[in-house]
């Protein structure tokens, strides 16, 4: 599958079927400071991503004070 | 997974609130927890003129968008801080919101009406960027609250700002700063009412609400607080937050339930008498016939030869750099 990161934003490939926390932990990206987005929706911690899926892991962190 | 409330297909676990929800009943338990918020804390009434501080990120889109669907009436308000592309894109995310809305918005560009840009400011003045620009959006909100005859001025604060903050203050110790840390900053001495109506949310709930109802915002972060020592604060409780779900909310709203009644005479003590600064007419803390800080620091950014923001961050880097290898000496 192919995975979208942001900051700075980047392509990556992933081969084979994952659930989300599996991607996330994978990366060693937290849940709590991210959303995974699949075709303009958001998928819980459970669902399976496929292998032609193309997934956007999207981080809520900001800075302003 | 399945809804909490309605058993269809979620779209979101909530671990803090142990529950998973579908977009619908998500959408319901942040309205919700906004209207709580509100009335908890005596926020705002549906008469009441609202200014809402906009940036064209998650947070501030996303409570503007959540008080006109509950029915009260907000106008935005955008400072251009002249961040580079930065600013450029997320002013277009801001009038794109307002403009598919029929929302009002003002903006006011730093550069064009003051003469400075933040990268600018921090250089002519000293002060790190994130102090610059944060003295330079409160002034500005607040002239635009008090010019414009609004009620109540908005931000959109988070649970996760909130905590880091808290976090940050608790650190030092700095009960002064503990002790005002409230949800609510009542109207007083010429400076208008503000309110976090987003304090029970979180940031992931938030960006969350804007991917639900189609709200397009500036994702990237702000180049300039990149690895800022506030965003540290929020890594560090997210690490807590992951093996104990709550603990963010535990930590912040109980600060406000059972702390900040015993530090409220520490509040109303730090009530300083104000004199209006002599060139803006703002209220400052200043003696009698001096100029409020945004007039110092507009007088000594305004005549600075122009900064880029790459030369503010090659500085940045540079000091982590020093920091890093001190740190390991």
């Amino acid at each position: 599958m192919k995975v979208i990161l942001r900051n700075p934003r980047r392509e990556i490939e992933i081969r084979g079927r994952r659930r989300v926390h599996g991607l996330l932990a994978e990366l060693g990206l937290p849940r709590e400071s991210h959303l995974v987005i699949r075709n303009g929706t958001l998928v819980p911690g459970d669902e399976e991503l496929d292998t032609d899926d193309v997934i956007e892991i999207r981080p809520v962190i900001s800075g302003g004070m | 997974m399945k809804c909490r409330t309605c058993r269809g297909p979620a779209i979101i676990d909530l671990p803090r609130h142990n529950a998973n929800f579908c977009a619908e009943h998500f959408l319901q338990m942040c309205r919700r927890q906004v209207e709580k918020a509100i009335h908890d804390h005596q926020m705002l009434n549906k008469s009441d003129r609202i200014l809402v501080a906009v940036s064209g990120g998650k947070d501030s889109l996303a409570v503007w968008d959540i008080l006109i669907d509950l029915g009260y009436q907000a106008d935005g308000f955008y400072v251009a801080l002249g961040i580079g592309e930065y600013s450029e894109e997320s002013r277009g995310y801001t009038e794109r919101f307002a403009d598919e809305r029929g929302l009002k918005l003002t903006v006011v560009s730093l550069r064009d009406d003051y003469g400075y840009d933040i990268p600018t400011s921090s250089r002519a003045t000293g002060r790190v960027p994130c102090s610059a620009c944060g003295m330079s959006k409160r002034h500005l909100f607040d002239k635009a609250a008090i010019d414009g005859g609004y009620d109540v001025v908005v931000t959109g604060h988070n649970l996760d700002d909130e905590a880091a903050v808290l976090f940050g203050n608790a650190l030092r110790w700095d009960v002064e700063y503990l002790a005002r840390q409230l949800p609510v900053l009542p109207s007083r001495n010429g400076f208008p009412k503000k309110v976090k109506p987003l304090i029970r949310l979180s940031e992931r709930e938030m960006a969350a609400w804007c991917v639900v109802r189609g709200i397009d915002y500036i994702v990237d972060e702000c180049p300039i607080a990149a690895g800022n020592k506030h965003i540290g604060f929020k890594e560090a409780l997210n690490a807590l937050e992951e093996n104990s779900p709550g603990t963010k909310a535990s930590y912040y709203l109980g600060f406000l339930d059972r702390m900040a009644p015993v530090l409220a005479g520490i509040a109303a003590s730090g009530a300083d008498s104000v004199t209006p600064c002599t060139r803006c007419a703002a209220p400052t803390g200043g003696e009698e016939g001096s100029f409020c800080a945004f007039c110092r620091l507009v007088e000594r950014s305004s005549t600075h030869e122009p900064v880029s923001v790459e030369l503010i961050l090659k500085k940045s880097r540079s000091r982590k750099r020093a920091q890093s290898e001190v740190a390991q000496s």
